[in-house]
C-alpha cells in the first residue's frame, strides 16, 4: 500500500528527485511510512497481525472446551455461545466498541468516545506511535472483546435460551466490557492511571477474566440450575474435543499474552516465556493435587490446570520472570481446585466452571503477581513516583482495580439480566432443556447415533 | 416374566426416565436407534427444508415381572406422550413379549429374583 503511495509521488516529483527516489527504491533502503510520516515496524506488525489470528484461534478452542463438557443433546447451543459472539460482538466492535475502549474519557470517565472510532472510518490511514496500523491493534483488542461474553457462556450452559443469549452478550460487552476495558488499558482510564506505574493487567486479568467470572457467578445464581443438579449425574458428552479445544487456547493464549505488548521483541520474549510456564506449572499442579485427593489424574483435570496456570499469568505475564510464573500456575491451580470443591459443597450450577477457573484464577493472578514483579519494573515505578514505591503499595492498588472490577461487574451484570429478563424468558423452559439446546433453539442435532448421556 | 420395549421421542426421554425412577422402576436400558413410523419429520439444512429418511427415537427396555408390567405401561403412556392427553403422531410404540429366562452373571440366579 504504502509502496504505491511512493510510486504515485515518483510521477509528479522533478526529474533530479525521480532519480533519486528511484535510486533509494531500488536499493531497498526506502522505509513505509504512512501518510503522517510515522514508520511501520514491519516485525511488529506481523506479530500483531499473527497475534490477532492467535486470539481468535481462542474463540474455536473455547467452543470446543465448553461443547465438549455438556451432554450430548447441547453440544451445538453450546458451541453456538461462541461463535455467535464472534458474529456479534465483531459488529458491536466497529460500531463502538474500539470508540468506547479506547476514546477519550467522557461521562467523567465511565467509558471513551472518540467520533474518529466510530465504524472505524478515522483510522483508515492511521500508523500508531508502536509502529503498527491501527487497524491491527484494534482487530486485536476486538478479539478479547469477542472472548469474554464468550466465557461467561460456561457459567449457565445447558439451560439458556439462544435469543436472550445473544442480547445478554450484546448488553454486557456494552454496558460491562467496554467501560473496564477503558479503565485499565486506555490512556486516561482510571486505573491505567492509578499509583505510581498503574494496575498491572497485562492482557486482560481484570477486564476479561474476572468480569466474566464474576458475571458467569452471578448469572448462574440468578437463574438457577438445570434441571436434576447436582443430584443427577451430568455427564460431558466428548472429553475428545474438549483436550483439544484446551489445546487450541495454550496455542492462542500466545496471542493473547505475547501480543499484549504490542510489539514484537524483549517484552514480548519475556510475556511468551511466563505464558508457557506458567500454564505447564497448573497443569502439573492440578494433576499432582487431584491424584492426592481423588487417586486418579484426570484429562479434564489437566486440561482445567493448563488454564488456571494461563488465567494467572494473563494479567501477570508482562512482569514477572518465569519463576514468578511457575509459582503463580501452582497459586492459580490450588485456588481453582478449592473454588470447584467449595462449588460442589454450596452447590450452586456455575456448569462449566467459569468463575471457578476464570474468576479465580484470574483474582489469584492479579493479586499475587505483586510478590514476583521484576525488579526493573518496581525501579520504574519508583522513579514515577519520586523515588518511592513497594510492592505493597502496588498490592493496594491491585487489591482496588479487583474489587472495582469484581463489584462492577457483579451489579451490571444483575441489572442486564434483571431487565432482559422482562422482555425475553433467560432460562429455558423445562421442556426446552429437556428437549437440550440443540433441537430446542437451533432444530439440529450435534451427533448421529451417538446414546444419551 | 416380560420384557417391555418402548419406542419413544427424543425429548420425552428425561420424562419417562424420570417417571419409571418415581415409579420404582429402575432397572432400564437405553438406546438410540432410528426407525420408520407414521411421523414425518422435517429438518433443516443449509436453510433447506429436508424430511429425513430415517427419525431418530429412543429406545427403552425394561425385563419386569408380571405384577411390574401394569405400572410401566401406566408410567410410560403417561410420561412419552405429548401435546397434554391427546398425544401426536410420533409418540412412540411400546411392544411387550414374553422373556423365557432371566439369568443375573454375578450370581448365577435364575427367573423372577434376578430382574
Amino acid at each position: 500500500m504504502d509502496c504505491c503511495i511512493l510510486k504515485f509521488y515518483v510521477v509528479r516529483l522533478s526529474g533530479k528527485k525521480i532519480v533519486f527516489l528511484l535510486i533509494m527504491f531500488f536499493i531497498g533502503s526506502v522505509s513505509l511510512y504512512s501518510s503522517d510520516g510515522i514508520l511501520v515496524d514491519s516485525g511488529s506488525t506481523a506479530w500483531m497481525l499473527t497475534s490477532t489470528a492467535l486470539v481468535l484461534l481462542m474463540i474455536p478452542g473455547l467452543a470446543m472446551f465448553y461443547g465438549g463438557l455438556v451432554r450430548s443433546k447441547n453440544v451445538l447451543g453450546t458451541i453456538m455461545h461462541s461463535y455467535v459472539a464472534m458474529g456479534i460482538i465483531s459488529v458491536l466492535w466497529v460500531i463502538l466498541g474500539y470508540s468506547m475502549c479506547f476514546g477519550s474519557s467522557v461521562f467523567g470517565g465511565w467509558f471513551g468516545w472518540n467520533s474518529d472510532y466510530f465504524l472505524l472510518k478515522g483510522i483508515d490511514s492511521n500508523i500508531m506511535e508502536a509502529g503498527i496500523p491501527e487497524y491491527v491493534f484494534s482487530m486485536f483488542q476486538g478479539k478479547f472483546a469477542i472472548i469474554t461474553p464468550a466465557l461467561i457462556a460456561g457459567a449457565f450452559a445447558e439451560r439458556i435460551s439462544f435469543k436472550a443469549y445473544c442480547f445478554f452478550i450484546a448488553l454486557w460487552s456494552v454496558l460491562v466490557y467496554n467501560p473496564l476495558c477503558h479503565w485499565v488499558w486506555s490512556s486516561d482510564g482510571f486505573l491505567f492511571n492509578i499509583g505510581a506505574k498503574g494496575a498491572i493487567d497485562f492482557a486482560g486479568g481484570t477486564v476479561v477474566h474476572i468480569s466474566s467470572g464474576v458475571s458467569g457467578l452471578v448469572a448462574a445464581l440468578y437463574l438457577g440450575s438445570r434441571r436434576g443438579y447436582p443430584f443427577q449425574v451430568i455427564r460431558p458428552n466428548n472429553l475428545v474435543i474438549t483436550m483439544l479445544g484446551a489445546g487450541l487456547l495454550w496455542v492462542g493464549w500466545f496471542g493473547f499474552n505475547a501480543g499484549s505488548s504490542v510489539s514484537s521483541g524483549l517484552s514480548t520474549a519475556q510475556a511468551l516465556t511466563a505464558t508457557q510456564v506458567a500454564a505447564a506449572t497448573g497443569a502439573l499442579s492440578w494433576i499432582i493435587i487431584e491424584s492426592f485427593h481423588q487417586g486418579k489424574v484426570t484429562s479434564l483435570g489437566f486440561a482445567s490446570g493448563i488454564l488456571a496456570g494461563l488465567v494467572a499469568v494473563t494479567p501477570a505475564a508482562g512482569v514477572v520472570q518465569p519463576y514468578g510464573a511457575m509459582f503463580l500456575g501452582i497459586f492459580a491451580a490450588l485456588t481453582c481446585y478449592m473454588a470447584i470443591q467449595l462449588k460442589n459443597k454450596l452447590g450452586y450450577d456455575d456448569s462449566l466452571d467459569a468463575f471457578g477457573i476464570h474468576g479465580v484464577g484470574g483474582i489469584t493472578g492479579a493479586l499475587l503477581l505483586t510478590l514476583f514483579i521484576r525488579p526493573a519494573w518496581m525501579t520504574e515505578a519508583a522513579v514515577a513516583n519520586n523515588g518511592n514505591w513497594t510492592i505493597w503499595n502496588q498490592f493496594g492498588i491491585q487489591t482496588f482495580a479487583v474489587v472495582i472490577t469484581i463489584t462492577y461487574a457483579a451489579v451490571m451484570t444483575y441489572l442486564i439480566i434483571l431487565i432482559l429478563n422482562k422482555f425475553i424468558r433467560f432460562k429455558s423452559t423445562e421442556n426446552d432443556e429437556m428437549a437440550g439446546l440443540d433441537r430446542s433453539y437451533h432444530g439440529e442435532r450435534g451427533y448421529g447415533m451417538l446414546n444419551p448421556s | 416374566m416380560k420384557l417391555i420395549t418402548a419406542i419413544i421421542r427424543e425429548v420425552q426421554l428425561d420424562k419417562v426416565r424420570e417417571a419409571l425412577i418415581e415409579a420404582n422402576i429402575k432397572r432400564i436400558t437405553v438406546s438410540r436407534v432410528s426407525g420408520h413410523g407414521q411421523q414425518r419429520v422435517e429438518e433443516m439444512y443449509r436453510g433447506q427444508i429436508i424430511i429425513p429418511d430415517l427419525i431418530p427415537k429412543i429406545k427403552i427396555e425394561i425385563a419386569v415381572n408380571e405384577a411390574f408390567v401394569d405400572i410401566t405401561v401406566n408410567t410410560i403412556l403417561k410420561s412419552a406422550r405429548t401435546n397434554g392427553k391427546e398425544g401426536h403422531v410420533g409418540d412412540g410404540k411400546i411392544f411387550i413379549t414374553p422373556l423365557e429366562e432371566c439369568i443375573r452373571i454375578r450370581t448365577g440366579d435364575r427367573g423372577g429374583t434376578a430382574i
